[in-house]
């Protein structure tokens, strides 16, 4: 008798199961989904979910699902985690600072390989040099270029013109930048003369490539990771020194870290500052009073002009996903990049759009001749004239002729650690702006921290 | 105290099962993990993990930000602890005096515990803002000092222990209100009697009455403050301007999840544990035989 009820109760399981299996959805219809974890959030995010959707809606195979991580380092935390925990998301996006540590992880797959696998072609030469260059290897892009920016110098017109300058020109030069703050700050027309956000990236690492200025050895790290910081030489020394200096009167005020001082120039306490492209089109929507934007100012001679470096981040791939997978990820890196996508995204962020045929189409569409401040950004960093050509040009767009190109000290930053040593950079501002050391002090104790930060992720890669 | 027995010997153990499946899950093997970590150079994605001995441990007594830690960390909790106790034993004092709308105020007194400490960091951050905040602007009527805690230090620690402290007080203020209500009155009105005026009430009655909750409140702040203050720099300060708020658990942080360097983070969290258990232990030495317990 037991045995008879056994095989009764396995025989009524096995119909159950197989009608529930008869009744289900069809496995054949489902779509292969592709996981994406960013870090964008606001207008951006937004920004992000229309992308994919587009994606989606553009083809029935993959369904791209995009999740918000949180920052960039807690993006890259939980994507380490997940790797660990051998599942791993498809395409993460990382910040540029995190480059290396993600080239060398061994965690991902080369995005030119991926491409080049799934016979997908892109035409690199297209792409702009500062941007692709960063994220390559031996002439390979590792990871797709996505939120790219560079900071420039945003002006309160307003105050300008309060303070009797004038509001369609901001100053060229440093010096201009103590005259005008001054002028400023005496008429009332502002508290401070100048602020600025990402205070390692926009007054250390780019101010260092904007002067042809090397930050570090072997081409900025490029060449090796046997790598040591040179921003307490002449240069870097003379900058932070003067901006301690300007910080005791008021013409530089220093406002925090990331993007905390935006409210400084937003509330019109100082007229001038320097932060990340991808702020236009916040400040666009924000600000209630006329603003301008202009080039990075310049010590003039003897320092010669370079270009900026970008920040912002990209999106990479990581290994280890079965093939099917991949063609879906390689379609979706495809379909960010193409042309027409990266007008659209161009035009909704702000971010900079890095090909020469989307930066043609935007020219001939009179774009940067009604956003001349997305103009700023685009020729500071590839080295183009300060006025949009299309604009001089009057009716056709004419393409510029670039009047400098990137140096071995202004294509990018290659550094282990990069997180660990921008902290110990912007600690040590900190201490020389607040009196506690002098420019000297700080940079030389920045760069024995960060020269250790740089031994210690070469030892852990050597293994 | 009564003696419990149970008829099958197995039964206390399956009872006290979950507590200690809890404690081993969630309290030992991470604490064990950390040990592990602190001996090894791991790199960022864990995949490659290199015996090194105590070499994290030297690098970290190497560096002079991680002494700074230490000392932050010293500061931060004595401050928060002082300030959170004793402001609660001055509020729960009033708000046991017979007055109208007592609930009102004790219930008042509670709310800060309901707010997390992330949030309390942003309130603060309003208040003190040097561009936006209200306080500095009053006090730019008294004074021509600026109180920029993005770039002075100490206003930074004034910051973020006010915060913390903040954030603590309503807890304090239950168990003191509980502790001073437990006083019997005859021996108060007796006191009176004597012709002890309050202050004498409060040194010579009142506070050994209530020193087995400062003892508990005193060590329960200071491990507060140590492992769990964490959310209001985050929100606040980074551990900023330069390391001036920097203590000990968000150092670990920084370096663990931050700067990807677990190996070393391992070993301050090994440091932390040992220095929280040391303080621990020494209290439970020393404070405890001036607590009355009865």
């Amino acid at each position: 008798m037991p045995r008879t009820s056994t095989l009764w109760v396995a025989a009524c399981t096995l119909a159950v199961f197989t009608a529930l299996g008869l009744a289900g959805p069809t496995p054949a219809l489902a779509k292969t989904e592709i996981h994406f974890w960013h870090a964008m959030t606001g207008q951006l995010g937004d920004s992000v979910n229309e992308l994919v959707r587009q994606f989606n809606a553009s083809q029935t195979e993959f369904e791209v699902k995009p999740l918000r991580k949180g920052s960039y380092s807690e993006t890259l935390t939980a994507a380490i985690a997940a790797y660990r925990q051998k599942n791993p998301p498809h395409i993460v996006q990382v910040f540029e600072v995190g480059t290396q540590t993600m080239m060398l992880s061994g965690a991902v797959h080369p995005v030119h390989q991926l491409l080049g696998e799934q016979g997908i072609k892109v035409d690199w030469k297209d792409f702009i040099a500062p941007v692709v260059g960063y994220y390559s290897k031996d002439g390979n892009l590792y990871s797709m270029p996505f939120n790219s920016s560079t900071p420039i110098f945003y002006y309160n017109k307003d105050a300008f013109a309060k303070a009797g300058l004038d509001p369609e020109k901001p100053p060229a030069t440093w010096k201009q930048v103590e005259e005008y703050s001054k002028k400023l700050i005496a008429s009332g027309a502002a508290k401070c003369g100048f602020s600025t956000g990402w205070p390692s990236w926009t007054m250390v690492e780019n101010m260092h490539a904007w002067h042809d200025q090397p930050l570090a050895t072997k081409r900025n790290g490029f060449d090796g990771l046997d790598v040591e910081l040179l921003i307490n030489r002449e240069f870097g020394v003379k900058h932070i020194g003067q901006l301690a200096a300007w910080q005791a009167d008021k013409i530089y005020s220093y406002g925090g870290r990331a993007g905390t001082a935006d409210p400084k120039f937003v509330s019109g306490e100082c007229a001038m500052y320097i932060q990340s492209s991808a702020l236009i089109g916040g400040f666009t929507k924000g600000v209630q009073f006329k603003w301008g934007t202009g080039q990075l100012p310049h010590w003039g001679p003897p320092y010669k002009k370079a270009t900026s470096i970008i920040g912002g981040a990209t999106l990479w791939v990581m290994k280890g996903k079965p093939a099917a997978e991949n063609r879906g990820t390689a379609q979706f890196l495809a379909f960010a990049s193409n042309t027409n996508q990266q007008v659209w995204w161009h035009a909704t962020t702000g971010y900079l759009a890095i090909s020469n045929s989307a930066v043609k189409q935007l020219e001939e569409a009179y774009h940067f001749v009604r956003n001349p401040d997305q103009y700023t950004a685009f020729a500071q960093l590839t080295g183009l004239p300060v006025a949009a050509p299309s604009a001089l040009a009057g009716k056709k767009p004419v393409p510029a002729k670039p009047e400098r190109v990137a140096t071995a000290n202004s294509q990018g930053i290659r550094l282990g650690n990069f997180v660990q040593i921008r902290d110990v950079i912007e600690s040590e501002m900190e201490n020389v702006f607040g009196g506690k050391k002098t420019a000297k002090q700080g940079l030389d104790d920045a760069v024995a921290k960060g020269n250790g930060m740089l031994k210690e992720f070469a030892a852990q890669n050597k293994q | 105290m009564k003696r419990t027995v149970f008829k099958n010997p197995w039964l206390p153990y399956v009872l006290v099962l979950p507590q200690i499946a809890v404690t081993l899950a969630f309290f030992f093997w991470p604490a064990f993990k950390s040990l592990q970590l602190s001996l090894f150079r791991v790199s960022p994605f864990g995949d490659k993990m290199t015996f090194i001995g105590l070499e994290n441990f030297s690098a970290l007594l190497a560096e002079p930000e991680y002494y700074a830690s230490v000392v932050n960390s010293l500061v931060f909790a004595g401050s928060v602890t002082a300030l959170a106790v004793g402001v609660a034993l001055v509020a729960a004092g009033l708000a046991t005096q017979k007055i109208r709308g007592l609930a009102i105020y004790r219930t008042l007194l509670l709310w800060p515990y309901g707010i997390a400490p992330a949030v309390a960091g942003i309130i603060f951050l309003f208040i003190f803002h040097p561009s936006y905040g209200v306080l500095p602007y009053f006090l730019a009527f008294v004074t021509s000092y600026e109180f920029n805690w993005l770039l002075k230090g100490w206003v930074a620690m004034v910051l973020v222990v006010t915060a913390t402290a903040w954030t603590h007080l309503g807890y304090n203020i239950a168990f003191y209100i509980a502790g001073l209500l437990a006083i019997p009155s005859s021996v108060l009105e007796a006191a009176d009697v004597d012709g002890a005026g309050p202050v004498k009430r409060f040194t010579a009655i009142v506070f050994p009455l209530v020193s087995p909750i400062t003892f508990y409140l005193v060590v329960l702040n200071m491990v507060f403050a140590f492992f769990e203050s964490f959310g209001v720099i985050d929100a606040v300060t980074k551990g900023g301007p330069g390391h001036a708020t920097e203590i000990m658990v968000y150092k670990a942080y920084r370096d663990g999840f931050i700067g990807l360097n677990v190996g070393s983070s391992g070993a301050q969290s090994v440091i932390l544990m040992a220095l929280v258990i040391g303080l621990t232990v020494l209290q439970f030495r020393f404070a405890e035989k001036k607590v009355t317990y009865s």
